[in-house]
Protein backbone atom coordinates (compact mmCIF):
# COMPACT_ATOMS: atom_id res chain seq x y z
CA UNK A 1 0.00 0.00 0.00
CA UNK A 2 1.37 3.48 -0.50
CA UNK A 3 1.74 5.47 1.95
CA UNK A 4 -0.80 8.15 1.64
CA UNK A 5 -3.59 5.11 0.97
CA UNK A 6 -1.98 3.94 4.43
CA UNK A 7 -2.85 7.35 5.97
CA UNK A 8 -6.31 7.51 4.67
CA UNK A 9 -7.30 3.75 5.25
CA UNK A 10 -5.76 2.92 8.44
CA UNK A 11 -3.60 5.28 10.30
CA UNK A 12 -6.07 8.82 10.49
CA UNK A 13 -8.83 7.36 11.96
CA UNK A 14 -6.94 5.75 14.73
CA UNK A 15 -4.72 8.64 14.95
CA UNK A 16 -7.67 11.28 14.88
CA UNK A 17 -9.89 8.66 16.90
CA UNK A 18 -8.06 6.66 18.82
CA UNK A 19 -9.96 4.90 21.38
CA UNK A 20 -8.02 4.33 24.41
CA UNK A 21 -5.87 6.70 24.25
CA UNK A 22 -6.76 7.90 27.85
CA UNK A 23 -5.41 7.01 31.61
CA UNK A 24 -6.65 3.82 33.39
CA UNK A 25 -7.43 4.48 37.07
CA UNK A 26 -5.63 1.79 38.54
CA UNK A 27 -2.98 0.49 36.42
CA UNK A 28 -0.57 -2.47 36.88
CA UNK A 29 2.49 -0.71 35.41
CA UNK A 30 3.32 2.19 33.40
CA UNK A 31 5.88 2.98 30.99
CA UNK A 32 7.02 5.40 28.81
CA UNK A 33 8.92 4.20 25.64
CA UNK A 34 10.37 7.15 23.42
CA UNK A 35 11.87 7.87 20.06
CA UNK A 36 14.78 9.90 21.13
CA UNK A 37 15.23 11.01 16.90
CA UNK A 38 11.40 11.18 16.26
CA UNK A 39 10.42 12.70 19.51
CA UNK A 40 7.58 10.46 20.14
CA UNK A 41 6.86 9.56 23.55
CA UNK A 42 3.92 6.92 24.79
CA UNK A 43 3.03 6.12 28.02
CA UNK A 44 1.86 2.90 28.04
CA UNK A 45 -0.68 1.90 31.05
CA UNK A 46 -1.78 -2.22 31.52
CA UNK A 47 -4.01 -3.56 33.81
CA UNK A 48 -2.94 -7.44 34.22
CA UNK A 49 -4.96 -9.37 36.22
CA UNK A 50 -4.22 -13.49 36.34
CA UNK A 51 -1.74 -13.47 33.76
CA UNK A 52 -4.29 -11.57 31.61
CA UNK A 53 -4.47 -7.97 30.40
CA UNK A 54 -7.93 -6.48 31.46
CA UNK A 55 -7.50 -3.44 29.89
CA UNK A 56 -4.82 -1.35 28.67
CA UNK A 57 -4.04 2.44 27.68
CA UNK A 58 -1.79 4.73 26.39
CA UNK A 59 -1.47 8.57 26.16
CA UNK A 60 1.66 11.14 25.17
CA UNK A 61 2.48 12.39 21.73
CA UNK A 62 3.97 11.57 18.15
CA UNK A 63 3.51 10.97 14.54
CA UNK A 64 0.05 9.01 13.30
CA UNK A 65 2.17 5.91 13.02
CA UNK A 66 3.14 5.63 16.24
CA UNK A 67 0.14 6.96 17.73
CA UNK A 68 -2.34 4.32 15.44
CA UNK A 69 -0.24 1.51 15.93
CA UNK A 70 -0.61 1.95 19.60
CA UNK A 71 -4.22 2.05 19.50
CA UNK A 72 -4.42 -0.77 17.25
CA UNK A 73 -2.51 -2.96 19.42
CA UNK A 74 -4.67 -2.43 22.59
CA UNK A 75 -7.06 -3.25 20.29
CA UNK A 76 -5.39 -6.45 19.92
CA UNK A 77 -4.14 -7.08 23.31
CA UNK A 78 -6.99 -6.90 25.25
CA UNK A 79 -8.34 -9.93 27.12
CA UNK A 80 -5.38 -11.74 26.44
CA UNK A 81 -3.02 -13.82 28.01
CA UNK A 82 0.39 -11.84 28.53
CA UNK A 83 2.46 -14.77 26.52
CA UNK A 84 0.04 -14.28 23.86
CA UNK A 85 0.39 -10.79 23.52
CA UNK A 86 4.31 -11.46 24.25
CA UNK A 87 3.96 -13.66 20.90
CA UNK A 88 2.08 -10.91 19.25
CA UNK A 89 4.57 -8.20 19.60
CA UNK A 90 7.55 -10.50 18.41
CA UNK A 91 4.68 -10.62 15.39
CA UNK A 92 4.37 -7.82 14.76
CA UNK A 93 8.25 -7.00 15.14
CA UNK A 94 8.61 -9.68 12.59
CA UNK A 95 6.35 -8.52 10.63
CA UNK A 96 8.04 -4.81 10.41
CA UNK A 97 11.32 -7.03 9.79
CA UNK A 98 9.68 -8.64 6.84
CA UNK A 99 10.15 -12.00 8.71
CA UNK A 100 7.06 -12.91 9.68
CA UNK A 101 4.73 -15.88 8.26
CA UNK A 102 1.52 -15.26 6.54
CA UNK A 103 -0.23 -16.76 9.32
CA UNK A 104 1.63 -14.57 12.27
CA UNK A 105 0.86 -11.49 10.27
CA UNK A 106 -2.96 -12.37 9.94
CA UNK A 107 -2.98 -12.69 13.65
CA UNK A 108 -2.28 -9.39 14.20
CA UNK A 109 -5.77 -8.21 13.21
CA UNK A 110 -5.76 -4.17 12.03
CA UNK A 111 -2.25 -4.16 12.59
CA UNK A 112 -1.61 -5.88 10.04
CA UNK A 113 -2.44 -3.67 8.08
CA UNK A 114 1.17 -1.96 9.02
CA UNK A 115 3.08 -4.39 7.27
CA UNK A 116 4.55 -2.48 4.23
CA UNK A 117 5.89 -0.12 7.08
CA UNK A 118 8.19 -2.48 6.18
CA UNK A 119 9.57 -1.11 3.65
CA UNK A 120 9.57 2.44 4.68
CA UNK A 121 12.93 2.26 6.94
CA UNK A 122 11.97 5.54 8.46
CA UNK A 123 9.02 4.85 10.27
CA UNK A 124 9.99 1.29 11.74
CA UNK A 125 10.59 2.59 14.89
CA UNK A 126 7.89 5.13 15.09
CA UNK A 127 5.27 1.42 14.37
CA UNK A 128 7.43 -0.64 16.52
CA UNK A 129 7.34 1.77 19.72
CA UNK A 130 4.20 0.91 21.74
CA UNK A 131 4.74 -2.94 20.83
CA UNK A 132 8.18 -2.48 22.30
CA UNK A 133 7.26 -0.73 25.24
CA UNK A 134 4.42 -3.39 26.12
CA UNK A 135 7.10 -6.14 25.43
CA UNK A 136 8.91 -4.33 27.99
CA UNK A 137 6.49 -4.08 30.82
CA UNK A 138 5.10 -7.67 30.59
CA UNK A 139 8.67 -9.00 30.53
CA UNK A 140 9.29 -6.90 33.84
CA UNK A 141 6.18 -8.03 35.50
CA UNK A 142 7.08 -11.72 34.43
CA UNK A 143 10.27 -11.08 36.32
CA UNK A 144 8.44 -9.73 39.12
CA UNK A 145 9.61 -6.50 38.98
CA UNK B 1 13.31 33.87 -13.18
CA UNK B 2 14.52 30.55 -12.82
CA UNK B 3 18.01 29.66 -13.43
CA UNK B 4 20.06 26.85 -14.77
CA UNK B 5 21.88 25.91 -11.79
CA UNK B 6 20.46 22.38 -11.99
CA UNK B 7 22.30 21.28 -14.81
CA UNK B 8 25.44 21.18 -12.65
CA UNK B 9 23.73 18.11 -10.75
CA UNK B 10 23.57 14.40 -11.87
CA UNK B 11 21.32 13.86 -9.06
CA UNK B 12 18.49 16.46 -10.54
CA UNK B 13 18.61 14.56 -13.58
CA UNK B 14 15.84 12.66 -14.84
CA UNK B 15 13.69 13.38 -12.36
CA UNK B 16 11.44 16.22 -10.63
CA UNK B 17 12.43 15.71 -6.97
CA UNK B 18 11.95 18.58 -4.74
CA UNK B 19 15.11 19.14 -2.84
CA UNK B 20 14.49 20.97 0.46
CA UNK B 21 16.96 19.95 2.93
CA UNK B 22 19.92 21.70 2.11
CA UNK B 23 20.63 22.82 5.56
CA UNK B 24 21.23 19.00 6.66
CA UNK B 25 23.51 18.80 3.31
CA UNK B 26 23.81 20.35 0.26
CA UNK B 27 23.88 18.29 -2.98
CA UNK B 28 27.27 18.03 -5.26
CA UNK B 29 27.75 19.05 -8.38
CA UNK B 30 29.68 17.21 -11.13
CA UNK B 31 32.86 19.43 -11.18
CA UNK B 32 33.33 18.30 -7.12
CA UNK B 33 33.36 14.84 -8.45
CA UNK B 34 35.29 15.41 -11.32
CA UNK B 35 37.93 16.65 -8.78
CA UNK B 36 37.83 13.71 -6.66
CA UNK B 37 37.71 11.90 -9.76
CA UNK B 38 40.77 13.30 -11.28
CA UNK B 39 42.82 13.28 -7.79
CA UNK B 40 41.59 9.50 -7.69
CA UNK B 41 42.67 8.34 -11.29
CA UNK B 42 46.09 10.72 -11.73
CA UNK B 43 47.77 11.22 -8.14
CA UNK B 44 46.54 8.95 -5.68
CA UNK B 45 48.73 7.90 -2.85
CA UNK B 46 49.31 8.94 0.82
CA UNK B 47 50.02 12.37 1.07
CA UNK B 48 52.83 13.58 2.86
CA UNK B 49 54.72 10.15 3.45
CA UNK B 50 55.96 9.95 -0.68
CA UNK B 51 58.97 11.04 -2.19
CA UNK B 52 57.70 9.98 -5.58
CA UNK B 53 56.13 11.44 -8.47
CA UNK B 54 52.26 10.83 -7.38
CA UNK B 55 52.66 10.95 -3.58
CA UNK B 56 54.11 14.51 -4.29
CA UNK B 57 51.18 15.73 -6.56
CA UNK B 58 48.86 14.39 -3.87
CA UNK B 59 50.19 16.56 -1.16
CA UNK B 60 50.18 19.66 -3.48
CA UNK B 61 46.57 19.04 -3.96
CA UNK B 62 46.16 18.88 -0.16
CA UNK B 63 47.82 21.98 0.55
CA UNK B 64 46.37 23.93 -2.18
CA UNK B 65 43.03 22.77 -0.87
CA UNK B 66 44.34 24.16 2.37
CA UNK B 67 45.35 27.76 0.20
CA UNK B 68 42.10 27.76 -0.85
CA UNK B 69 40.32 27.03 1.77
CA UNK B 70 42.61 29.99 3.68
CA UNK B 71 41.81 32.95 1.37
CA UNK B 72 38.00 31.59 1.42
CA UNK B 73 37.92 32.82 4.89
CA UNK B 74 40.58 35.42 4.97
CA UNK B 75 42.74 33.54 6.98
CA UNK B 76 46.17 34.74 7.48
CA UNK B 77 48.35 32.12 6.22
CA UNK B 78 47.41 28.17 5.62
CA UNK B 79 48.82 27.18 8.74
CA UNK B 80 45.90 28.58 10.08
CA UNK B 81 43.47 25.93 8.31
CA UNK B 82 43.32 22.81 10.20
CA UNK B 83 41.22 19.77 7.81
CA UNK B 84 38.75 17.49 10.09
CA UNK B 85 36.03 15.45 9.26
CA UNK B 86 33.55 17.70 9.72
CA UNK B 87 31.98 20.95 11.72
CA UNK B 88 31.55 18.60 14.74
CA UNK B 89 35.09 17.35 14.83
CA UNK B 90 36.43 21.00 13.89
CA UNK B 91 34.39 21.65 17.28
CA UNK B 92 35.73 18.79 19.64
CA UNK B 93 38.78 19.36 18.64
CA UNK B 94 38.68 23.42 20.05
CA UNK B 95 36.86 21.93 23.21
CA UNK B 96 39.26 18.86 23.76
CA UNK B 97 42.19 20.81 22.55
CA UNK B 98 41.96 24.33 24.10
CA UNK B 99 38.95 23.94 26.29
CA UNK B 100 40.39 20.91 28.30
CA UNK B 101 44.20 23.04 28.65
CA UNK B 102 43.07 26.61 29.04
CA UNK B 103 39.36 26.13 31.29
CA UNK B 104 40.22 25.82 34.94
CA UNK B 105 37.59 25.27 38.35
CA UNK B 106 34.99 28.17 38.38
CA UNK B 107 35.83 29.70 34.85
CA UNK B 108 32.46 30.42 32.87
CA UNK B 109 31.96 28.72 29.19
CA UNK B 110 29.14 30.66 27.21
CA UNK B 111 27.18 29.23 24.37
CA UNK B 112 23.49 29.97 23.35
CA UNK B 113 20.52 27.90 23.96
CA UNK B 114 19.80 27.65 19.72
CA UNK B 115 23.31 25.65 19.44
CA UNK B 116 23.21 22.90 17.43
CA UNK B 117 24.00 19.47 19.58
CA UNK B 118 27.69 19.87 17.74
CA UNK B 119 28.18 23.00 19.71
CA UNK B 120 26.87 22.06 23.19
CA UNK B 121 28.15 18.30 24.06
CA UNK B 122 31.73 19.37 23.55
CA UNK B 123 31.19 22.16 26.00
CA UNK B 124 29.07 19.94 28.18
CA UNK B 125 32.07 17.49 28.44
CA UNK B 126 34.56 20.42 29.05
CA UNK B 127 32.46 22.06 32.16
CA UNK B 128 31.92 18.55 33.85
CA UNK B 129 35.34 17.84 33.18
CA UNK B 130 37.00 21.38 34.59
CA UNK B 131 34.35 21.83 37.41
CA UNK B 132 34.06 25.01 35.14
CA UNK B 133 29.72 26.32 34.75
CA UNK B 134 28.29 26.42 31.38
CA UNK B 135 25.79 29.68 30.86
CA UNK B 136 23.10 29.72 28.32
CA UNK B 137 23.00 32.69 26.22
CA UNK B 138 18.80 33.25 25.59
CA UNK B 139 17.17 34.05 22.65
CA UNK B 140 13.67 35.78 22.39
CA UNK B 141 10.75 34.16 20.32
CA UNK B 142 12.61 35.86 16.63
CA UNK B 143 15.59 34.16 17.86
CA UNK B 144 17.35 37.58 18.82
CA UNK B 145 19.61 37.31 21.44
CA UNK B 146 20.03 40.67 22.97
CA UNK B 147 22.72 43.15 23.57
CA UNK B 148 22.01 42.91 27.42
CA UNK B 149 21.67 39.33 27.46
CA UNK B 150 25.20 38.67 26.47
CA UNK B 151 26.47 41.70 27.85
CA UNK B 152 24.80 40.09 31.40
CA UNK B 153 26.07 36.86 30.78
CA UNK B 154 29.97 37.22 29.35
CA UNK B 155 31.80 38.72 32.61
CA UNK B 156 34.82 38.25 33.43
CA UNK B 157 34.85 34.70 34.67
CA UNK B 158 34.24 33.58 30.79
CA UNK B 159 36.66 32.37 28.89
CA UNK B 160 35.34 31.23 25.93
CA UNK B 161 32.05 32.21 24.06
CA UNK B 162 31.51 29.60 21.24
CA UNK B 163 27.90 30.37 18.98
CA UNK B 164 26.74 29.65 15.42
CA UNK B 165 26.68 32.63 13.09
CA UNK B 166 23.13 31.09 11.25
CA UNK B 167 21.27 28.63 13.31
CA UNK B 168 20.08 25.98 11.76
CA UNK B 169 16.75 25.52 13.22
CA UNK B 170 15.44 29.88 12.59
CA UNK B 171 18.25 30.63 10.35
CA UNK B 172 18.66 33.86 12.25
CA UNK B 173 21.93 35.31 12.15
CA UNK B 174 23.33 36.07 15.35
CA UNK B 175 25.69 39.13 15.79
CA UNK B 176 28.81 37.30 16.04
CA UNK B 177 31.14 40.13 15.68
CA UNK B 178 29.46 42.71 18.43
CA UNK B 179 29.44 39.20 20.81
CA UNK B 180 33.06 38.58 19.93
CA UNK B 181 33.96 42.73 20.57
CA UNK B 182 32.48 42.23 23.79
CA UNK B 183 33.68 38.87 24.46
CA UNK B 184 37.46 39.98 23.54
CA UNK B 185 37.08 42.95 26.09
CA UNK B 186 36.33 40.55 29.13
CA UNK B 187 39.21 38.14 27.68
CA UNK B 188 37.66 35.30 26.59
CA UNK B 189 38.35 33.73 23.31
CA UNK B 190 35.18 33.54 20.61
CA UNK B 191 34.58 30.30 18.43
CA UNK B 192 32.57 30.70 15.60
CA UNK B 193 29.81 27.23 14.53
CA UNK B 194 29.99 28.67 10.80
CA UNK B 195 28.27 25.29 9.76
CA UNK B 196 25.17 27.14 8.55
CA UNK B 197 26.87 30.44 7.31
CA UNK B 198 30.24 29.51 5.18
CA UNK B 199 27.67 27.67 2.43
CA UNK B 200 25.86 31.00 1.95
CA UNK B 201 27.50 34.19 2.55
CA UNK B 202 31.22 35.58 2.31
CA UNK B 203 32.93 34.87 5.44
CA UNK B 204 35.57 36.57 6.30
CA UNK B 205 37.22 35.57 10.18
CA UNK B 206 39.23 39.05 10.24
CA UNK B 207 36.11 40.97 9.74
CA UNK B 208 34.06 38.50 12.40
CA UNK B 209 37.10 39.16 14.92
CA UNK B 210 36.88 35.05 15.08
CA UNK B 211 39.42 33.19 16.42
CA UNK B 212 38.11 29.80 15.54
CA UNK B 213 35.58 28.73 12.80
CA UNK B 214 33.99 25.38 12.16
CA UNK B 215 32.24 24.32 9.39
CA UNK B 216 31.70 21.29 6.73
CA UNK B 217 32.56 20.62 3.38
CA UNK B 218 29.09 18.35 2.76
CA UNK B 219 26.58 21.51 3.26
CA UNK B 220 28.46 23.99 0.85
CA UNK B 221 28.64 21.70 -2.30
CA UNK B 222 31.56 19.89 -1.14
CA UNK B 223 31.85 15.97 -0.68
CA UNK B 224 31.18 14.46 3.24
CA UNK B 225 33.94 13.20 5.79
CA UNK B 226 35.71 16.11 4.96
CA UNK B 227 35.67 19.41 7.42
CA UNK B 228 37.54 22.50 8.71
CA UNK B 229 38.46 24.19 11.71
CA UNK B 230 40.23 27.49 11.00
CA UNK B 231 42.21 29.25 14.73
CA UNK B 232 44.33 31.73 15.00
CA UNK B 233 47.68 30.92 14.59
CA UNK B 234 49.04 31.88 18.18
CA UNK B 235 46.31 30.20 19.77
CA UNK B 236 46.78 27.18 17.81
CA UNK B 237 50.47 26.79 18.26
CA UNK B 238 49.94 26.83 22.03
CA UNK B 239 47.67 23.80 22.08
CA UNK B 240 47.92 20.45 22.66
CA UNK B 241 47.37 17.57 19.73
CA UNK B 242 44.25 16.27 20.02
CA UNK B 243 44.50 12.73 18.01
CA UNK B 244 48.26 11.58 17.82
CA UNK B 245 49.81 9.22 16.17
CA UNK B 246 51.05 9.59 12.26
CA UNK B 247 51.53 12.33 10.10
CA UNK B 248 51.77 14.80 13.12
CA UNK B 249 55.18 14.44 14.86
CA UNK B 250 58.57 15.44 14.17
CA UNK B 251 60.59 12.63 16.40
CA UNK B 252 59.52 9.78 18.65
CA UNK B 253 61.37 7.69 20.88
CA UNK B 254 59.67 5.00 23.27
CA UNK B 255 58.78 7.46 25.43
CA UNK B 256 58.09 10.54 24.33
CA UNK B 257 57.91 12.68 21.17
CA UNK B 258 57.84 16.07 19.38
CA UNK B 259 54.83 17.11 17.27
CA UNK B 260 55.05 18.41 13.74
CA UNK B 261 54.21 21.80 12.85
CA UNK B 262 51.02 23.95 12.57
CA UNK B 263 48.97 22.55 10.69
CA UNK B 264 50.08 19.01 11.05
CA UNK B 265 50.40 18.81 14.69
CA UNK B 266 46.03 18.41 14.29
CA UNK B 267 46.09 16.33 11.52
CA UNK B 268 47.22 12.97 12.95
CA UNK B 269 47.02 9.64 10.32
CA UNK B 270 46.60 9.93 6.95
CA UNK B 271 44.68 12.87 5.85
CA UNK B 272 41.40 12.83 3.56
CA UNK B 273 42.99 14.21 0.61
CA UNK B 274 40.35 13.37 -1.98
CA UNK B 275 38.22 15.05 0.14
CA UNK B 276 40.65 18.11 -0.21
CA UNK B 277 40.45 17.98 -3.38
CA UNK B 278 36.36 18.21 -3.77
CA UNK B 279 36.10 21.24 -1.09
CA UNK B 280 38.60 22.51 -3.21
CA UNK B 281 36.52 22.55 -6.17
CA UNK B 282 33.55 23.31 -4.31
CA UNK B 283 35.13 26.61 -3.32
CA UNK B 284 35.42 27.47 -6.88
CA UNK B 285 32.30 26.74 -8.06
CA UNK B 286 30.13 28.53 -5.10
CA UNK B 287 32.72 31.55 -6.57
CA UNK B 288 31.39 30.83 -9.81
CA UNK B 289 28.21 31.07 -8.62
CA UNK B 290 28.83 33.99 -7.07
CA UNK B 291 27.77 34.85 -3.15
CA UNK B 292 25.80 37.64 -3.94
CA UNK B 293 23.69 35.42 -6.67
CA UNK B 294 23.18 32.96 -3.83
CA UNK B 295 21.74 35.26 -0.96
CA UNK B 296 19.54 37.21 -3.99
CA UNK B 297 17.97 33.68 -4.99
CA UNK B 298 17.76 32.24 -1.49
CA UNK B 299 15.88 35.71 -0.50
CA UNK B 300 13.86 35.91 -3.13
CA UNK B 301 12.72 32.40 -3.00
CA UNK B 302 12.25 32.61 0.82
CA UNK B 303 10.19 35.59 0.49
CA UNK B 304 7.90 33.27 -1.75
CA UNK B 305 7.68 29.96 0.39
CA UNK B 306 6.63 32.26 3.32
CA UNK B 307 4.12 34.37 1.73
CA UNK B 308 2.98 31.29 0.32
CA UNK B 309 3.05 29.60 4.01
CA UNK B 310 1.43 32.16 5.61
CA UNK B 311 -1.76 32.24 3.75
CA UNK B 312 -2.31 29.06 5.06
CA UNK B 313 -3.54 29.63 8.14
CA UNK B 314 -2.83 26.37 10.24
CA UNK B 315 0.72 26.86 9.27
CA UNK B 316 3.00 28.50 12.45
CA UNK B 317 6.45 29.55 11.37
CA UNK B 318 9.34 29.50 13.71
CA UNK B 319 11.37 32.67 14.27
CA UNK B 320 11.27 35.94 12.47
CA UNK B 321 8.48 37.06 9.90
CA UNK B 322 10.52 38.64 8.23
CA UNK B 323 12.09 36.24 5.28
CA UNK B 324 14.84 38.45 4.74
CA UNK B 325 16.23 36.96 8.52
CA UNK B 326 15.62 33.36 7.54
CA UNK B 327 18.75 32.58 5.89
CA UNK B 328 16.78 30.35 3.27
CA UNK B 329 16.00 28.05 6.38
CA UNK B 330 11.94 28.27 7.15
CA UNK B 331 10.93 26.28 10.07
CA UNK B 332 7.04 25.42 10.44
CA UNK B 333 4.47 22.92 12.06
CA UNK B 334 1.00 22.48 10.72
CA UNK B 335 -1.36 22.37 13.34
CA UNK B 336 -2.85 19.10 14.34
CA UNK B 337 0.24 17.22 12.03
CA UNK B 338 3.73 15.50 13.12
CA UNK B 339 6.04 16.61 11.11
CA UNK B 340 7.32 13.16 10.53
CA UNK B 341 3.80 12.55 9.11
CA UNK B 342 3.94 15.79 7.10
CA UNK B 343 7.44 14.74 5.53
CA UNK B 344 6.37 11.50 4.79
CA UNK B 345 3.08 12.23 2.97
CA UNK B 346 5.65 14.86 1.15
CA UNK B 347 7.97 12.33 0.57
CA UNK B 348 5.32 10.70 -1.70
CA UNK B 349 5.11 13.86 -3.77
CA UNK B 350 9.06 14.02 -4.28
CA UNK B 351 9.38 16.31 -1.55
CA UNK B 352 12.48 16.68 0.83
CA UNK B 353 12.09 17.88 3.88
CA UNK B 354 13.44 17.31 7.59
CA UNK B 355 11.63 16.85 10.35
CA UNK B 356 12.53 16.51 14.12
CA UNK B 357 14.13 18.20 16.56
CA UNK B 358 17.40 18.96 13.97
CA UNK B 359 20.02 18.11 16.91
CA UNK B 360 19.03 21.20 18.52
CA UNK B 361 16.71 19.87 21.58
CA UNK B 362 17.63 22.64 23.71
CA UNK B 363 15.84 25.34 21.30
CA UNK B 364 13.16 23.42 20.68
CA UNK B 365 12.44 23.02 24.78
CA UNK B 366 12.94 27.09 24.71
CA UNK B 367 10.27 27.48 21.71
CA UNK B 368 7.90 25.10 23.26
CA UNK B 369 7.63 22.66 20.36
CA UNK B 370 8.38 18.79 20.38
CA UNK B 371 9.28 18.32 16.65
CA UNK B 372 9.44 20.70 13.84
CA UNK B 373 9.38 20.36 9.73
CA UNK B 374 12.31 22.04 7.99
CA UNK B 375 12.23 23.65 4.24
CA UNK B 376 15.58 25.12 3.95
CA UNK B 377 16.81 26.25 0.61
CA UNK B 378 20.20 26.70 -1.46
CA UNK B 379 20.91 28.62 -4.89
CA UNK B 380 20.02 25.32 -7.25
CA UNK B 381 15.99 25.80 -6.07
CA UNK B 382 13.43 27.55 -8.15
CA UNK B 383 10.72 29.33 -7.75
CA UNK B 384 8.76 26.45 -9.68
CA UNK B 385 9.99 24.18 -7.00
CA UNK B 386 8.75 26.58 -4.10
CA UNK B 387 5.36 27.16 -6.02
CA UNK B 388 4.67 22.81 -6.23
CA UNK B 389 5.95 22.70 -2.70
CA UNK B 390 3.39 25.25 -2.20
CA UNK B 391 0.46 23.15 -3.86
CA UNK B 392 1.48 20.14 -2.12
CA UNK B 393 1.60 21.52 1.41
CA UNK B 394 -1.69 22.62 1.18
CA UNK B 395 -3.13 19.13 0.94
CA UNK B 396 -0.98 17.83 3.68
CA UNK B 397 -3.73 18.14 6.38
CA UNK B 398 -6.56 16.15 3.87
CA UNK B 399 -3.79 13.63 3.29
CA UNK B 400 -3.59 13.10 7.18
CA UNK B 401 -7.51 13.20 7.63
CA UNK B 402 -7.89 16.76 8.72
CA UNK B 403 -10.87 18.42 7.48
C1 LIG C 1 24.71 24.89 12.91
C2 LIG C 1 25.31 23.56 12.73
N1 LIG C 1 26.43 23.25 13.40
C3 LIG C 1 27.03 22.07 13.27
C4 LIG C 1 26.52 21.10 12.45
C5 LIG C 1 27.22 19.80 12.37
O1 LIG C 1 27.71 19.54 11.11
P1 LIG C 1 28.31 18.11 10.79
O2 LIG C 1 27.22 17.12 11.04
O3 LIG C 1 28.69 18.20 9.36
O4 LIG C 1 29.47 17.91 11.69
C6 LIG C 1 25.36 21.37 11.73
C7 LIG C 1 24.79 20.36 10.82
O5 LIG C 1 23.70 19.89 10.92
C8 LIG C 1 24.74 22.62 11.89
O6 LIG C 1 23.61 22.91 11.24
Amino acid sequence: MEMKDLYREIVNEHNLYPSHKKDLADPTIVLQGVNPSCGDDINLQLLVENDTIADAAFNGSGCAISQASADMMIDLIIGKKTDDALRLAEQFMGMIKGTATRDEIEELEEAAALEDISHMPARVKCANLAWRTMKEEIEKLQKGE
Amino acid sequence: MNNDFKKDFAIFEGNDIIYFDNAATAQRPRKVMEAMTTFNDTCNANPLRGLYDWSVRATAAYEEAREKTAAFIGAQTSEEIIFTRNATESLNLVAYSYGLSHIKEGDEIVISVMEHHSNILPWQMVARERKAKLVFLECDEEGTIAREEYESKITDKTKIVSIMQVSNVLGVTNPVREIADYAHAKGAVVIVDGAQSVPHRAVDVQALHADFLAFSAHKMCGPMGMGVLYGKKELLEDMPPFLTGGEMIEYVTREDATFAELPHKFEAGTVNAQGAAGLSAAIDYLRDVGFDRIRETEDRLTKRLMAGMQELPYITICGANDPLLHSGIVTFNIEGCHPHDVSSVLDTEGICIRAGHHCAQPLMKHLGVQSTARASLYFYNTEEEVDRFLEKLGKVREWLGIK
